[in-house]
């Protein structure tokens, strides 16, 4: 990767936004992707995080504003479309198949096949091979790449599905609360692989309500609160209580704390 | 399997791998299951261990399984088709009364009911993808419209509810050896439908273990959202399941024509539930996901042992309801231990 090619943005969203019906769920959202970057988007539930990730996907598409991939203005159709212009996404609980052996997932949707006209068949012992190998490659080491997928830990799916995603050469990755559901210890495992995915030069866009998790591998911050956009802030240029403080509220927190220290005073009710 | 992949299944497995796997298949239940009513009528049934017995059984577990391997694929990806058994009565009923009415050779009959039955397969499959309503509904309204329909036009073209017979038209010696001929092996007859069956097995096998449609349908079976998210059809997916019904259907039907040389127009309903108690026996998941073809014929296997054994062993047919029903309970027990162990083995 050299510093120019890095300087392009490989998905910008410029004042987007999207209406359910009379319903607006977002309104006038930019964002940015540069290649070997993480941009952190953070809101509260009901913020529109899934909506901007469903526009990101292909899932939906978006009412106004611009969609840029690469320094070309689109309209994503479909989540293949997006795939096939390399944005994988990665959602929190529909990311796998449960009961599908490790190796089947791993190629869901893109399996390799050898073999002409009605032989034409899964390469099985290629697909078998390859999933051991790339998990390794991100430090799972897999004892039986057949188990089904449900057997591994929440943490260790998302990886498969982060290196998955690696693996079909996207140049963009879209997590979806990657570690909403997860443990201490396995936010952490899932936040290395996300580094890792950013160090092999990918843009990744990873959606959180987290901001100690956002602050410690993000580039830059996207704030949203209502549909809205509340903040967009390069690393350098913000502290991770100052994003801590947006994040939960801003100044409606001052109020809150003011409000819920006010019983401490021991007696004196009222002022 | 290659060297290094057994090279590096590593030492944390250690000597369960073997026996994990065997418990991790779906038909494991199904199998010992088998064996058990095997055993059971072996003991109890004095010719039930004849040659010609076991054509016999095997002739009643054909003409459920050729319908049990589509049921049970369907089944896998997540869905259901109430209307299979009356389809089979459909298929019949519009090969003979095409090939009476409009032309002079059976073959002709024979082709407008596969078209006839795909289209079917790709209606309920079309309306349950559209509509998105659950399949019991979708299917429960083609299985009733179908037997409506399969009497309604009998009745109107033929006058009573069986259909005039087809023996002396042309085309009808050849579609009888194809579709229901005996292949005498070592003295004792088998139906050929043994044949088609075991061949319909075979082929779901190999889709669903060895081909990118087998992985489809496991996935839109499994976690319809996440195969939607990473690229797979669903839409054509399921329709193509459905379809693959209506091919079973037709196979069955053309089977129940050439058997004789009429159709009964009312037969069929019920026989939705017996295909999809073969699945469930062979270790199908109710809820999609897991299965396999196999299973299905196993399941198959173990209705033709128990509907023929019953009148081997001299006893009551009655008796025969109650056998399958204790089975299915018994098997979907098993089942829901097997899922378990698969969903939470660490």
């Amino acid at each position: 990767m050299t510093q120019t090619e890095s300087r392009t943005a490989l998905v910008e969203l410029s004042g987007v936004s999207k209406n359910y019906g009379n319903v607006r769920a977002l309104e006038g959202v930019s964002l940015e992707v540069r290649a070997g970057e993480i941009t952190c988007v953070l809101g509260d539930n009901g913020a529109g995080k899934s909506t901007l990730i469903k526009i990101i996907a292909g899932l939906h598409q978006h009412d106004g504003g611009t969609l840029t991939l690469d320094g070309e203005e689109t309209r994503l159709s479909s989540p293949r479309e997006a795939l096939d212009r390399g944005i994988a996404t990665v959602y929190q609980d529909l990311a796998v198949v449960p009961l599908m052996p490790v190796w089947r997932n791993f190629f869901l949707g893109s399996e390799p096949r050898k073999g002409v006209g009605p032989f034409k068949r899964m390469d099985v012992e290629h697909m078998r091979r390859t999933t051991h190998a790339e998990l390794l490659r991100m430090g799972i080491d897999l004892r039986d790449v057949d188990q089904p997928i449900g057997t591994l830990s929440g943490g260790e799916r998302q990886c498969v599905a982060i290196a998955r995603a690696v693996y079909f050469g996207a140049k963009v990755l879209v997590l979806d609360e990657p570690t909403a559901a997860l443990g201490v210890k396995q936010s952490g495992v899932v936040l290395k692989y996300v580094a890792a995915a950013r160090d092999q030069g990918l843009g990744v866009v990873l959606i959180t309500h987290n901001p100690h998790h956002a602050y410690l591998v993000g580039d830059r911050f996207v704030l949203l609160k209502r549909g809205t956009m509340v903040g967009n802030h390069e690393r350098d240029a913000i502290t991770l209580d100052e994003l801590t403080r947006q994040m939960a509220g801003g100044n409606e927190l001052d109020d809150l704390r003011h409000e819920l220290q006010r019983p401490q005073g021991r007696g004196e009710r009222r002022e | 399997m290659n060297a290094t992949q057994v090279k590096e299944a590593d030492e944390r497995l250690l000597h369960t791998s073997a026996l994990r796997k065997l418990l991790g298949r779906p038909e494991l239940g199904s199998v010992v299951g088998a064996v058990a009513v095997f055993v059971f009528f072996a003991f109890f049934a004095d010719s039930f261990l004849r040659a010609s017995s076991l054509s016999t059984v095997l002739y009643a577990a054909s003409t459920i399984g050729i319908m049990a391997v589509p049921v049970a694929l369907l089944m896998i990806g997540g869905e259901f088709d109430l209307s299979a058994g009356v389809m089979v009565t459909s298929s019949a009923l519009v090969s003979s009364m095409f090939s009476y009415q409009m032309t002079a050779n059976v073959w002709v009959g024979v082709g407008v009911s596969l078209l006839v039955t795909l289209a079917i397969g790709a209606f309920n499959g079309f309306m349950l993808t559209r509509t998105k309503l659950p399949s019991f509904i979708i299917t429960l309204g083609t299985f009733l419209m179908l037997t409506g329909l399969n009497l309604g036009f009998t009745k109107l073209i033929d006058g009573t509810v069986s259909t005039k017979s087809i023996a002396d038209m042309e085309g009808f010696p050849s579609a009888h050896d194809v579709f229901a001929s005996t292949i005498t092996v070592g003295g004792v007859g088998f139906k050929v439908t043994i044949l088609w069956w075991l061949a319909l097995v075979a082929v779901a096998s190999w889709i669903l273990l060895r081909t990118r449609a087998g992985n489809w349908i496991f996935a839109v079976g499994g976690n319809k959202d996440a195969a939607r998210a990473v690229g797979v059809p669903v839409t054509k997916t399921k329709i193509g399941l459905y379809m693959g019904v209506g091919l079973g259907a037709w196979i069955s039907g053309q089977h129940l024509l050439f058997s004789y040389d009429v159709v009964q127009s009312g037969e069929g309903v019920g026989n939705e539930l017996i295909y999809i108690i073969a699945a469930v026996i062979g270790g199908c998941l109710i809820t999609g996901g897991y299965g396999s073809a196999v299973g299905s014929a196993v399941g198959a296997f173990i209705f033709g042992m128990t509907s023929k054994g019953i009148v081997f062993a001299e006893w009551n047919p009655d008796w025969f309801k109650f056998f399958l029903g204790a089975m299915l309970l018994l098997a979907t027990l098993l089942n829901a231990w097997v899922r378990k162990r698969a969903e939470a083995t660490k």
